[in-house]
């Protein structure tokens, strides 16, 4: 099949013609943490306390199937697409720097996004809710098998803390390196402390 | 995208136990299973950057023209050629899924109509490089 010769002048132009690399701003150095823990244990908050951006939402749709049987015994696989939302917030830091922020889906059935999250990640804050400790072992035990730097940030809500630290370290049986702290997913000066935290922990994994 | 014309090899078979996109509940429920609808999407494109990480920053190529101009490939285009944002802002902004964004960018990058940002000076990986560890935590705590 032939083309006409106008159409291959109108062919896109390729952008070999290089744009001058002054003109162009240096792209920052990107780097994330993920901020973990259970259901409704502030970690939009969190991440809202320090970000220069209003926390933004994101998505990744699956299919999920459900199997079943139907009257006539057959097996049905019923498709529905839902959505998985996760929070993120970015703080730009001096040396043209961005530091991402990204809060994971609550549930368990949602772990292929950490999978994504994770990847590339510094490590992770832990946020822990002293009246529901057990909805965080799912998060310490997914770091812990991948050997991701994380720390526990105990949320004291209304500043009433219902265990002690050691408590907390104790029914998580984490090991003495794991900084656990008590935190406030509010305050701009407690979200700084428990990053510095983390990133002193990933630092000090590295050196040998 | 032509996922719901493609037969599932797997419907109708017993969910896998221990299949990577596929989370049992802790109480053995194994009714359902969860797939990522844009894999197959994904294995389409020939990009090299199918698995662009969710921080990459991506940039339009000042003055390149779009042949093919869809809304998601003009939506991208076009914030991205207001500031550099990443694949999650672009996610964010556009409302569309993130595995969209991944195929999408990756097709405007080979076409060189966008240029994507990862890693750092010494390292694909700046999580992996001390130097930029050292500057995010003086960064931090300047805050
Ligand atoms: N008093 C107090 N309230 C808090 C604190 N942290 C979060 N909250 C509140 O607790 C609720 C849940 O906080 P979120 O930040 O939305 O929690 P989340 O972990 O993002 O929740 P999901 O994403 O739904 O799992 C909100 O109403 C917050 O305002 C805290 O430190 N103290
Ligand atoms: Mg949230």
């Amino acid at each position: 099949m032939a083309f006409p010769r106008s159409d291959l002048t109108a062919a896109p132009a390729r952008p070999s013609q290089q744009v001058p690399v002054e003109t162009m701003p240096v792209a920052p150095v990107t780097v994330k943490i993920v901020v973990a823990g259970g259901f409704a244990v502030g970690k939009t908050t969190f991440i809202g306390s320090i970000s220069d951006i209003e926390p933004l939402s994101t998505e990744a749709a699956m299919t999920e199937h459900s199997l079943g049987v139907d009257d006539a015994g057959g097996v049905t696989d019923r498709k529905t697409t839902t959505t998985v939302a996760m929070d993120f917030g970015r703080i730009a830091l001096p040396g043209n720097l961005w530091l991402y922020l990204f809060g994971t889906p609550g549930q368990d059935r949602f772990h292929f996004m950490w999978d994504d999250l994770i990847t590339g990640a510094i490590g992770a804050v832990v946020l822990v809710d002293t009246e529901r400790l057990d909805a965080c072992f799912d998060a310490v035990d997914y770091f812990e098998a991948r050997q991701i730097p994380f720390v526990l940030a105990v949320n004291c809500f209304d500043g009433v803390a219902r265990h002690t630290l050691d408590d907390v370290r104790a029914a998580l049986a984490v090991r003495p390196e794991v900084p656990v702290f008590y935190t406030d997913a509010r305050s701009r000066q407690a979200t700084k402390q428990a990053l510095i935290s983390l990133v002193t922990l990933a630092m000090a994994r590295m050196q040998p | 995208m032509d996922d719901a014309a493609t037969p599932d090899p797997d419907a109708g078979r017993p969910p896998r136990r221990g299949h990577d996109l596929y989370d049992a509940d802790a109480d053995g429920a194994d009714d359902s299973r969860i797939v990522r609808p844009y894999t197959r999407t994904r294995g389409r494109t020939r990009s090299a950057r199918n698995d662009l990480p969710l921080e990459a920053l991506v940039s339009a190529v000042p003055g390149a023209t779009d042949p093919v101009a869809t809304s998601e490939r003009r939506g991208i285009l076009k914030l991205a050629g207001e500031s550099m944002l990443s694949i999650a802002e672009l996610s964010a902004h556009l409302s569309l899924p993130l595995g969209v964004i991944r195929v999408v960018v990756g097709d405007l990058a080979d076409q060189g109509l966008v240029t994507v940002h990862t890693g750092s000076a010494s390292s694909a990986n700046p999580a992996n490089d001390l130097k930029v560890l050292e500057s995010v935590l003086d960064g931090i705590s300047a805050l």
